[in-house]
Order: C-alpha cells, then sequence, then structure tokens
C-alpha cells in the first residue's frame, strides 16, 4: 500500500514528464539545452520573490522565468554579446540574486536541497491538481503552435515566407517553457528540469522517423523515469530529482542497446 | 532607373510588388533601389553574380527581411511556395520526406504524390530528409513547394547539386508548372548566361537593378546568334544586355560619363540602362574578395 504522498508525487511527476517531453524535442532540436538551464536557474529568483511578496511560488516562477525569456529576446535584437555568453549572465546573476535574497530573508527556514533537486515530501494536492490543469493547458497551446513552431525550427524564413509567424510561434514557446519550469520545479528541483526536458527527448530520438512520434514517446520515456526514479527515491532515500534523472539516463543508454543490434544484423 | 510599376486602378494589383527598397547592414548596403512587381501567371528571374542581393530581394518581397528604405507589399492572402537557397535539417530532427511536404500547412496525399513524382522523387517518399543527397534534397525542396498549389512559386537557385540532365528536366518542369498550377514564378540564378527560355522577365541585380527586359526579344535578335549559333534554345537562352558603368575594386562606380559615385543607386542620376544591346556581363561583386563568375566578370572591364 503506497502512501498518500506518494501517490501525490507519481501523479504529480508523470503529469511533468508528460509535458516535458514533447517540450523537449524542441530543445533538442533548436539546441536550447543552456536556455531552459538559464530559465531553471532563475526560478531559484522566483522562490525568493514569491517569500518576500508572499505569493504563490508556483506563479512567481512562472513570471520570473517568462520575464528572463523574454529580456533574452531583447537582448540578443541588440547583439552585443553572444547568445551563449547571455544566457550565461542571466543564469547565474539571477541564481545568485536568488541566494543572496533567500539569505537575507532569516526568518524564513527554506529547504534549499529540496529545492535544488526537488522533494517529494513537498507535494501537495494543489500542486498536483496545478501541475495536471497548468501542464493540459500547456500541451493544449503546443498543439495549437504545433505546425508553425516546427517549420520554424526547420526553417524560420520558410515559415515566415509563408505567413506562418514563426516569431510569434517562438515568443509563445518561451512562455511555454517558463509554464514547465514553474509546474516541474517541485518535482525535479531548478538544477535538474533541463535534464527531465532533454534526456526522454533524447532517448527518443532513435525510435521516432516524425517529429510527432518523437513527441509521444519522449513523453512515455519520461513517464516511466518518473516511476522508476521516485520507486528508487523511496527505496534508498535519495533526492527525487537526481533518482528521476539518473532512470532517464539508464533509458537513454537502452535505447542505444537495439539501434546497434539491429544494424549489426543488417 | 527604375521599373515602372503599373498603378492604374483599373489595372489588377500585383502579387508582389518592392519599390526602391533596400537593406542595409551598419554601413553597407546589401541591396538598394529596387523596385519590381509580379503579375499573377508572370515568370520572373532574378540574375546576377554573388553577392548581387538576389536572395536578399526575395526576402524583401516575401516579407522575411524587412526594407530598410522602400517598401515592399504582397497581396492580402497570398499563398506562397518558397524553396530558399539554404536549408540545413538537423540530425535530430526526425523528418521524412513525406511528413517535410506538410511541413507548412495540410497538404491532400494525391499533391505530395503527384508532386514528389514530377520531381522524380517518388521512391524516396518514405527517407529521412537528412539522409537524401544535395541533388535528391532539392526535389524535395521543389516538391514541398509545388504540393501547396501556390499563388506565387519563389524559387532561390532551385537546381543547385543537380546533375546536369536533371536541372534541364527541373527548369522545364517549373515551365510547365506554372500552367498546371496557373501561379506566377519569382526564380533566382547566379548564373549570368543560362536563363529559362520560358522566362517572361529577367531583372539583373548588381547591389541594385542593374538592367531588366525580356529575354526572348533578345535570343531572336541577330546578334544573339552571332555570338552562339544554332545552339538549341528550346530549353536555354541567353540574355544578354547592356551596363552603363563599372564597379571598381574598391566599391566605388564609375559611370559611362566619366564620373564616379560611392555606390550605384538609381537616384544618383547615372543610370540610363536599355535593352537589347549585345553585350556581355561585365559585374563583379562589390566586395573585392569574391566569386567572379568564370569567364564573365573582370574588374577592370569597362563596358560603356
Amino acid at each position: 500500500m503506497l502512501d498518500g504522498f506518494f501517490v501525490r508525487a507519481l501523479l504529480a511527476g508523470i503529469g511533468v514528464a508528460i509535458v516535458a517531453g514533447p517540450l523537449g524535442c524542441f530543445i533538442v532540436w533548436r539546441r536550447l539545452a543552456y536556455f531552459g538551464d538559464t530559465l531553471s536557474h532563475a526560478a531559484l529568483l522566483g522562490v525568493a520573490l514569491a517569500l518576500l511578496l508572499e505569493v504563490n511560488v508556483t506563479l512567481a516562477v512562472f513570471v520570473v522565468s517568462a520575464a528572463i525569456a523574454l529580456a533574452l529576446v531583447a537582448l540578443q535584437r541588440r547583439a552585443t554579446l553572444s547568445g551563449d555568453a547571455l544566457l550565461g549572465l542571466l543564469a547565474h546573476s539571477s541564481l545568485a540574486i536568488g541566494l543572496v535574497c533567500l539569505a537575507f530573508m532569516s526568518w524564513v527556514r527554506m529547504d534549499l536541497m529540496g529545492l535544488l533537486f526537488g522533494d517529494v515530501l513537498a507535494v501537495s494536492d494543489i500542486d498536483v491538481a496545478l501541475i495536471w490543469v497548468g501542464g493540459a493547458c500547456v500541451l493544449a497551446v503546443l498543439a495549437f503552435i504545433w505546425r508553425p513552431l516546427f517549420a520554424a525550427t526547420v526553417s524560420r524564413d520558410l515559415a515566415q515566407a509563408e505567413g506562418l509567424q514563426p516569431d510569434r510561434a517562438n515568443l509563445v514557446f518561451m512562455l511555454l517553457m517558463a509554464a514547465v519550469i514553474a509546474i516541474s520545479m517541485k518535482i525535479v528541483g531548478v538544477m535538474l528540469i533541463t535534464a527531465l526536458l532533454l534526456i526522454p527527448a533524447a532517448a527518443a530520438r532513435r525510435f521516432a522517423a516524425t517529429p510527432e512520434h518523437m513527441a509521444a514517446l519522449a513523453a512515455l520515456a519520461g513517464a516511466i523515469a518518473v516511476v522508476a526514479g521516485l520507486f528508487a527515491s523511496l527505496q534508498w532515500d535519495t533526492p527525487s530529482g537526481p533518482s528521476i534523472v539518473v532512470a532517464a539516463l539508464v533509458l537513454f543508454l537502452l535505447s542505444l542497446l537495439p539501434l546497434h543490434a539491429r544494424s549489426a544484423r543488417n | 532607373m527604375s521599373i515602372p510599376v503599373k498603378s492604374s486602378p483599373i489595372m489588377p494589383s500585383p502579387l508582389v510588388s518592392l519599390e526602391n527598397a533596400g537593406v542595409s547592414r551598419g554601413e553597407r548596403w546589401l541591396v538598394r533601389g529596387v523596385s519590381f512587381a509580379i503579375e499573377r501567371g508572370e515568370i520572373v528571374t532574378l540574375i546576377g553574380p554573388n553577392g548581387s542581393g538576389k536572395s536578399t530581394s526575395v526576402k524583401m518581397a516575401l516579407g522575411i527581411l524587412a526594407p530598410d528604405e522602400g517598401t515592399a507589399r504582397r497581396i492580402d492572402g497570398l499563398r506562397v511556395g518558397y524553396v530558399p537557397q539554404k536549408l540545413a535539417v538537423d540530425w535530430t530532427l526526425p523528418l521524412t520526406v513525406s511528413r517535410f511536404m506538410s511541413l507548412t500547412g495540410p497538404v491532400a496525399a494525391a499533391e505530395a504524390t503527384q508532386a514528389l513524382a514530377e520531381t522524380g522523387i517518388a521512391h524516396l517518399a518514405g527517407a529521412a530528409m537528412r539522409d537524401l543527397s544535395g541533388g535528391e534534397f532539392q526535389r524535395a525542396l521543389l516538391a514541398r513547394a509545388i504540393c501547396r498549389k501556390p499563388d506565387l512559386l519563389v524559387l532561390d537557385e532551385p537546381v543547385q547539386g543537380v546533375d546536369f540532365n536533371g536541372e534541364i528536366a527541373l527548369y522545364e518542369l517549373i515551365s510547365k508548372l506554372r500552367d498546371r498550377l496557373g501561379c506566377a514564378i519569382l526564380m533566382v540564378s547566379h548564373d549570368l548566361h543560362v536563363v529559362m527560355a520560358a522566362t517572361d522577365r529577367v531583372i539583373c541585380l548588381n547591389g541594385h537593378v542593374c538592367c531588366h527586359g525580356t529575354p526572348r526579344a533578345v535570343a531572336e535578335d541577330p546578334a544573339y546568334r552571332k555570338l552562339f549559333g544554332d545552339r538549341p534554345i528550346e530549353a536555354l537562352a541567353i540574355y544578354q544586355h547592356h551596363h552603363d558603368h563599372t564597379h571598381l575594386p574598391d566599391g566605388r562606380v564609375r559611370h559611362a560619363d566619366g564620373t564616379i559615385t560611392e555606390d550605384c543607386h538609381p537616384t544618383d542620376g547615372n543610370h540610363d540602362d536599355h535593352h537589347g544591346h549585345d553585350h556581355g556581363h561585365g559585374h563583379t561583386a562589390h566586395d573585392a574578395g569574391g566569386e567572379a563568375q568564370a569567364g564573365s566578370a573582370r574588374p577592370e572591364h569597362d563596358h560603356a
């Protein structure tokens, strides 16, 4: 018999994985891994602000991540620094500001490990509801912008020429990223959100012929990693985030095996 | 020099039109003073050496680049089929040829099959885009643009990487497409000598519009036969024209009357192009490190 907190963690984790899979595919296709890192580092600043202003943590994280994403777009247009330098600047300064803010708020007793690496015990009923409702919204919007976003991933010029408004799709995609980071923070922690986006998608790549196929497989791989990781976390009392990421890594490594067997046979 | 744009209210408006349009990057104008309009059902070819602003002009016409001066207009609801000059499919992208057909909009299966057959790659429908050869990839790009049933087909160097026989076959296909789809075609070629016989109008660019006119009138000119003998002209035609200025190695321009200006701009009062002159092409790209067209460009060649 499973405890209530663990069922909640499973539900929350699976919900996050189903949303993270398709979005993670775009992270892989567009080589945005470091962009995901930047947004998740900014999440810590969101947590600090939420505690300071006494507002909902998920909402504050979403707002801060979205603001960082938009700031990045604005800074890139001015193009005084290269993209990766800008990402590093935003990621680490927002992380640093967040940590400094938390240190100043001496009245707040913060589980920093739980924040950085996830904590299954911290998942409440409201969190589960937020993840499933928020996740459903994210997936609905993603489905709506799927064609322009994918066309823009292949070629922005082509998408623009044929009237798909790729810049709008890119902007919406950034907001979706911010939303996913906000809802996955409690499960995997801010340090490892990018891994949950990236590794299931990487594991799915070898078996997918079309982008839609890859998105579905990535969601499935993510869900399996969440279940395996959470059980391992319960069994060995390890932090939930790293356990899930290790499980995803095992899936990725397994995904390499049958391909070799197949090509050896051919 | 500028191309007269039909603006009479009785005339149907052109699908796309550029008026004195230019794009700059910092101090440098990639292209400037470009004016042309494309009407329904006509085939227009942009020619010019590398770096002459052909792709940039096409991108302005399509709304990919906003002009820094002048205007670019498209009619509402214009359906475009675009074959870009460069397109790289990342190896992480799982993308089959048949999925690529519906990249920017839903496409009927029959349309996609027909387009793939016309471009000669029906057997590759299930292949991954990243496994295609250069020529096959180019055919897939063309097939995708065709199966959208566009009002305007825009082809930026559509036959690059295609073998010689395939090149002629694709040019013949392109000229047939106008009748089958009833679309206008805007084509780009870096090749100064080979222009399709079916082209209605040719616009020659070199950082600005050098000249424009119908290739057929030129091809029937006795001077043309004198130059090229009885070479068959069914599929290929030679476009000849006249330049009234020389691009100097340092980027300045010497005009027919001996004056020198910093760049080529139609408003500098130095342009007076006419057509039908029997003349080779004497342009090089502005940047001296450029890729001069073999046998066509010599910086010191003065054709005034």
